[in-house]
């Protein structure tokens, strides 16, 4: 069963006069359990492809079903709640809460999203912290932990909703190349582990050997799917 | 609500010293309001009371068109022995009259055998008078209070005639029919005068006045009224109109006229402008309230749009994410109430135990005495309050209605 369906959608962005096709006539399906990535060079069309996966925009042209909602439907309101429900995310720039410590961030989605107990929140936020091996520093403030830290916490955070999709625009673009491949590896354990979809998009193709689709972009056409077997 | 709550709080953080030099501003906003009102409050308190207290009484009956035509002092227009036989039923039954007394006043000729002035006086009853304006006796200068066959002269008359204390003078005056009358009396006092209508009026004895003017029954000009509770005035006020209203001359006319000292003082005008004054003061600490909030909120905004973007893309409902805003700029107002209170009360407490005085006029020290009532500063708070939620509505609307995928996009 697909939990993403494209059949030939397209982006279409309007700058003046001038239009821009950020993405042509695409189709595919994602299945559930898949680790995906989306690669190509800037401007290719991954983070718009990203965006729409992620229920944060819709297509010019074309249907899109995320987990059988075709998202043009939804208004603005529909869509968060759907986010909400649904998907994870992970930034490139990990965007946690300054103010908040590292239990407070991956324990965020669960308060202002689901609105689970507290006993509930803390199970569920201390056994995430500990897959993604940050449990030791739950009670630091965002800016005391490392890069790679905070995107472990990020990946913790887009998972304490028990999303059926993850998306991650450029999850290692901050990240040296050490701290890049643990967070691949982290991602990669965690889709297998908990069942859950993870698209990411990246321009490193060295990252990418552990998925299992790539799909290459370029100038908004989809040129290459390759699947990998395990 | 509780962890939306925390987050604004913690929010306040991020930029200490802005918050920090926000919460000053509405404090010291809070500082300038409190302080001018208490002060102000003061000083109309304090001129009040001298007024009312030392001349004026509370509530004032005179016969009807008396005070249209009080330059002339007309005895053809006081009140009669039947109508203020009837007027003291009516005010013996109110019990919130604490007290009331007779005045008779007149227009004469005063001369100390060298030369003239015309001048005009109060008579009173002294024992009564000092009931009403118990203050009347502090406005002697020199001498002693009155007796009978004594006067009490405005300083001014005393210093043009260069009279002293015991000399003899004598007033002439015109009856109701016409005839003219004088009468001998020693100077026992000096008398202060004040702002007002009988500021600088002279006083006898009322007894002495009725033999002066001769006057076979008892006829008073102006009948002043003090009250138990100052507060009362209006509703005294009420009650005599509507009891007082009821008493018609056979013509079908009302008898009485009743004036309270809000309408007989020219003070009353100056105690509005005080009030208007610290009504704008109020609008001022709207403003520096509203800018400055505002200015803050909107920076915060614009600085966390990328954090924006991606609480709302993690499905954070946009009513959370307002409510978010609106707390943060709440507690900068909350924060910067009750720091202007604390600030404000203590200034007020400083000021008190300090018994500063201020000149006012050639004679009257005026000791701050600045207090602040509890509604004053709920109502100063709640108007901080309010202003902060309304500044910081913009502000957090345009947060919540921040599309993701644009604000995500902000660097």
């Amino acid at each position: 069963m697909s939990l993403i369906s494209c059949d030939g959608i397209s982006k279409i962005y309007k700058m003046g006069e001038v239009e821009i096709k950020a993405l042509n006539n695409i189709s595919l399906e994602i299945s559930k359990s898949q680790f995906v990535s989306f690669i190509g060079p800037s401007g290719s069309g991954k983070t718009t492809m990203l965006n729409l996966f992620g229920v944060l925009d819709k297509p010019t042209l074309g249907t899109l079903k995320v987990i059988d909602t075709d998202i043009s439907k939804l208004n603005y309101v529909e869509r968060a709640k759907f986010r909400g429900e649904h998907l994870g995310f992970i930034f490139q720039n990990f965007n946690l809460i300054p103010v908040l410590t590292v239990y407070e961030n991956v324990e965020y989605p669960l308060v202002m999203v689901k609105s689970l107990p507290q006993k509930e929140r803390r199970e569920k936020v201390l056994s995430l912290l500990d897959a993604v091996g940050m449990l030791d520093q739950k009670d630091k403030l965002i800016n005391q932990i490392s890069g790679g830290q905070k995107q472990r916490a990020a990946i913790a955070r887009a998972l304490t909703t028990d999303p059926k999709i993850v998306l991650a625009d450029e999850p290692t673009a901050n990240l040296d190349h050490v701290s890049a491949y643990k967070v691949m590896s982290l991602m990669k354990k965690l889709s297998k582990e908990v069942g859950t979809t993870f698209i990411f998009s990246t321009h490193d193709p060295k990252i990418v050997k552990e998925v299992d689709i790539t799909y290459t972009l370029e100038d908004g056409i989809l040129i290459k799917r390759e699947v990998r077997s395990n | 609500m509780k962890n939306i709550i925390k987050i604004a709080f913690r929010n306040l953080y991020r930029q200490k010293r802005r918050s920090f030099l926000t919460i000053g501003i509405v404090a010291f906003g809070v500082l300038a309001v409190l302080l001018f009102s208490a002060t102000a409050g003061s000083f109309k308190n304090f001129m009040i009371s001298e007024i009312t207290d030392s001349m004026l009484g509370h509530i004032q009956i005179h016969s009807k068109g008396y005070v249209g035509s009080l330059d002339n002092l007309p005895l053809d227009k006081a009140l009669q022995a039947k109508q203020i036989k009837q007027m003291e039923k009516i005010l013996d039954e109110i019990p919130e009259i604490e007290s009331y007394s007779y005045r008779i006043l007149l227009g004469g000729m005063l001369s100390n055998y060298l030369e003239s002035t015309s001048a005009k006086f109060s008579a009173i009853i002294p024992a009564k008078e000092t009931q009403v304006v118990p203050l009347l006796e502090d406005r002697l200068m020199e001498g002693t209070f009155l007796k009978k066959g004594e006067i009490l002269l405005p300083e001014l008359i005393t210093k043009g005639f260069d009279s002293k204390i015991g000399d003899d003078i004598v007033l002439v005056a015109t009856n109701a029919d016409g005839s003219v009358n004088g009468q001998n009396f020693k100077i026992a006092g000096i008398m202060e005068s004040v702002m007002g209508p009988t500021g600088k009026y002279g006083y006898i004895h009322f007894d002495d006045a009725q033999t002066l003017l001769r006057m076979n029954e008892l006829q008073v000009s102006e009948v002043a009224i003090r009250l138990k509770d100052f507060g009362d005035v209006k509703k005294v006020y009420n009650i005599l109109s509507q009891k007082l209203g009821e008493i018609k001359n056979p013509k079908g006319n009302d008898v009485f006229e009743i004036h309270t000292w809000e309408s007989l003082s020219p003070f009353y005008n100056i105690a509005q402008m005080i009030d208007m004054m610290a009504l704008f003061i109020q609008i001022i600490l709207i403003g520096i309230v509203l800018v400055s909030i505002m200015n803050v909120m909107i920076m915060a905004v614009y600085e966390r749009t990328k954090e924006i973007g991606s609480i709302s893309a993690m499905g954070t409902p946009p009513s959370k994410i307002r409510w978010m805003f609106i707390f943060e700029g709440f507690f900068l107002g909350i924060f910067g109430s009750v720091i202007g209170l604390v600030v404000s009360l203590v200034a007020i407490f400083i000021v008190n135990i300090s018994h500063l005085t201020v000149a006012f006029g050639r004679n009257s020290i005026i000791l701050l005495q600045p207090e602040v009532s509890i509604s004053q500063i709920g109502l100063t708070a709640l108007i901080v309050i309010i202003v902060s939620i309304i500044a910081v509505m913009e502000p957090a609307f345009k947060a919540s209605k921040l599309e993701p995928i644009e604000a995500l996009r902000q660097n």
